[in-house]
């Protein structure tokens, strides 16, 4: 067996196991106030400046919500609403073609029920965004820029972005600018403080916590309309129940993602290495995605094109062996759609068919990395006679 | 004489999410071999749910086969082969009403995507055979070839839709449903022994990909409107239409013709003729074929040669009328019917067969009626 899609989900660290297991005995809503309400508040409270104090952040911007679909919702719909309310002229959202569903479908959805003008960035063929190309599309009508979003870090090619940079593009014009930063966390030193943004996503699952838990750090001078409404939680932009297990539990595992950050970029980053090393040497014509300088791309991404190939025959071939890959574009019930990310870096439409993403993580071991080794060359010619339908 | 071998094989199970294909596959599971379970995504812009018992490619239909491939145990993928059937199967059918033929869909969609795209791709990654839920039997003969053989249950036969299979092609399919007397509400109870959430699913009887069964208006839109004229077989008028394309032969509903015939008997559709735009009504016994040509003939084994009586199947549904059929040069059939029969339209496939074995199925060209020749 070997898992390789880490970046889909990565399995939840022992300790945040434990840290769930122990609340979910616990009764408690932490709106409550009697004794059982404020022991769940006070969970709640030292989790969020746990959570804080790990990726640069002060508690009272740490914003719980259910994962990050939801963070990067509230962030981009709330931020475009309150922006626009307060002046009208402001319909523009500058956001990167590369983006997740979770910003590109709450963008495109903006533009077709909001009166938001939707202006997708030129990337280059790693996919990055350019501080250049963002002030040159904010200088064009500076006033009528409700928002800027951008990711952290790509999902599928990995590619990372000068978030700071544009940050700072975006502060000169007084532009907030979100960043989905959901893969980046536990791979990538985060401070929101450095960052200069107004709001981050983070998501539990991704970095050893629960499913169904995520945060929106958010700017304290930033109030985006809420998504959710109802008890005013979570300073009146997203109502509901906080779900203290699992905040407990995210919080522990980020706080375990800082501290072996640097440790773990350095270790999963040699180990990336070696299975990129070893898929080239099985596969002379197999494509590298994103960018090749380590300093470029997330430690635990990999990602191939293979030409003449159907990503999903190779995903068969290679899943009946028990290895465990993407083929890192988004599906519609299970079908594979050339991947945006793929298109919009310029690859050929043919190439985008046969790509894998392979991710590593905290369990990652070179066993599974051989494994790889040894399956991807048969299973690429297999996949070449099947050819493209 | 046995449906599958012994060995255990690598299996391809089509699933379409219905109760049939969802038996097969996990018959074929449990017989020892190994399947792998495959919903093909035929629709480029799938709708969310069926409705009714239309349709077999909406997004809840792969949710279905998903679910019984979990249950069965097998793995599970979706394949887009949207753009293959579009072309092979979709455009195929448009073209054909356009030409004034009456395609069956179906038969198209085994011969050129479950039988030729969908098995291409399964022997290419290494599978053995595809499975489906059709009613119909493989046989071994003793010298090792392979006959189709109507299914043990003649009410559910489906070895008409199948009956442009060759060897080659029926070497490597398996039919877990056919070779049973199992009827319909058995397989419903078995499926739902094994937990198949299926069993209770309506069945699908209309074309897949025509979710509403209106042809007409499906038609329509990608034919556009032309109007033409209806005439007697005289050549008077007594008509219009809004396309010939909208008619099949045999058709007596639906003609709005507001004079009724001189002997006030009912009218139906004799022919379309695609050049002129025009549909020629006339009485039922006008419409008797005595003998039609037959083109693009498929074989499961080997040709027919010299002049052969066999029995006929001309649609899905239909019953079995004998004939005597002869190869002539040029791959055209040549088939006579010992009793006259009706509703006989170009396009359609006809299907012989010896008994219950599947001698080979052809795209009928042009009929032969006792007074007229039509093309």
């Amino acid at each position: 067996m070997a898992y390789l899609d880490h970046a889909a989900t990565t399995p939840m660290l022992p300790e945040a196991i434990e840290a769930m297991t122990a609340q979910l005995a616990a009764t408690g809503n932490a709106s409550s106030l009697h004794a059982a309400g404020r022991r769940a508040r006070r969970t709640v409270e030292e989790a969020r400046e746990s959570l804080a104090e790990a990726f640069g952040a002060r508690p009272s911007e740490v914003v719980f919500t259910s994962g990050g679909t939801e963070s990067d919702n509230l962030a981009v719909k709330g931020l475009y609403w309150a922006r626009r309310d307060a002046d009208p002229r402001r319909v523009r959202v500058l956001t990167s073609p590369v983006e997740h569903h979770a910003v590109l479908d709450a963008v495109h959805w903006l533009g077709e029920h909001e009166g938001a003008t939707v202006e997708y960035l030129p990337v280059d063929g790693y996919g990055r965004v350019h501080p250049d190309a963002l002030r040159e599309a904010i200088a064009r009508e500076p006033e009528s820029v409700a928002l800027v979003t951008a990711m952290w870090a790509n999902n599928e090619i990995g590619t990372i972005f000068p978030v700071a940079e544009l940050a700072a593009v975006a502060a000169e014009y007084d532009v907030p600018m979100h960043s989905d930063a959901v893969q980046a966390a536990g791979q990538l030193p985060v401070s929101f403080a450095d960052s200069g943004l107004a709001a981050a996503t983070l998501s539990g699952h991704k970095i050893g916590g629960p499913y169904g838990i995520g945060a929106l750090l958010l700017g304290r001078d930033q109030t985006p309309v809420a998504v959710l409404h109802g008890g005013g939680q979570e300073r009146h932009v997203r109502s509901g129940t906080l779900d203290v297990p699992a905040v407990a539990a995210f919080a522990v595992a980020a706080a375990l993602a800082r501290q072996r950050q640097p440790e773990f970029a350095r270790e999963i980053g040699a180990l990336r290495d070696e299975l990129v090393d070893a898929v080239r040497s099985a596969v002379p014509d197999a494509v590298l995605g994103g960018d090749p300088d380590p300093a470029g791309r997330l430690p635990a991404n990999a990602h191939f094109s293979f030409p003449g190939c159907e990503g999903d025959s190779l995903l068969l071939l290679l899943d009946a062996q028990g290895i465990e890959c993407s083929t890192g574009s988004a599906c519609t019930a299970g079908v594979a759609q050339p991947s945006h990310v793929l298109l919009a870096t310029g690859t050929d439409p043919d190439l985008a068919r046969g790509t894998l993403r392979f991710s590593l993580g905290h369990t990652s071991t070179r066993a599974e990395v051989e494994a790889l080794a040894k399956a991807i060359g048969p299973a690429v010619e297999r996949a070449r006679t099947a050819g493209l339908s | 004489m046995t449906q599958t071998s012994q060995r255990p094989l690598r299996v391809l199970a089509a699933m379409s999410g219905g109760v049939d294909s969802a038996v097969a596959a996990a018959r074929a599971a449990e017989a020892g071999h190994d399947v792998t379970g495959v919903h093909l995504a035929l629709s480029a812009n799938p709708q969310s749910f069926r409705t009714g018992a239309r349709g077999c490619c909406t997004i809840e239909d792969s949710r279905d086969a998903r679910r019984a491939a979990d249950v069965i145990g097998i793995p599970f993928y979706v394949w887009d082969l949207a753009e293959r059937f579009r072309e092979d199967v979709v455009d195929d059918f448009v073209a054909e009403y356009e030409a004034g033929r009456t395609p069956n869909p179906c038969l198209r969609c085994n011969e050129k995507i479950k039988f030729a795209a969908l098995l291409d791709k399964a022997l290419a990654l290494g599978f053995d055979a595809v499975c489906t839920g059709h009613y119909a039997t493989v046989v071994v003969a003793e010298d090792g070839s392979r006959e189709l053989h109507r299914a043990s249950d003649m009410a559910k036969d489906q070895s008409y839709v199948l009956g442009v299979l060759d060897e080659k092609q029926l070497a490597h399919a398996m039919f877990p449903l056919g070779d049973t007397l199992t009827t319909k509400d058995e397989i419903r109870a078995e499926a739902e022994r094994r937990g198949l959430a299926v069993a209770k699913k309506p069945d699908s009887h209309d074309i897949c990909f025509i979710a509403d069964g209106d042809t007409q208006g499906f038609l329509a839109q990608r034919l556009g409107r032309a109007e033409g004229d209806i005439v007697d077989e005289s050549g008077a008028r007594v008509g219009t239409h809004e396309g010939a394309y909208g008619f099949t032969i045999g058709q007596r509903k639906g003609l709005r013709i507001g004079h009724p015939a001189p002997d006030g008997k009912p009218r139906y559709v004799l022919d379309i003729s695609p050049v002129t735009n025009t549909v020629t009504v006339g009485p039922a016994e006008s419409l008797d074929v005595t003998a039609l040509t037959a083109i693009k003939p498929r074989w499961c084994g080997t040709a027919p040669t010299g002049p052969g009586t066999y029995t006929a199947q001309l649609r899905a549904h239909g019953g079995e009328t004998e004939v005597t059929a002869e190869l002539l040069p040029g791959a055209e059939l040549r088939v006579s019917f010992t009793t006259p029969v009706r509703g006989v339209a170009p396009g359609q496939a006809i299907v012989l067969y010896d008994g219950t074995r599947v001698v080979g199925s052809a795209t009928i060209a042009t009929t032969e009626r006792r007074t007229t020749v039509t093309a």
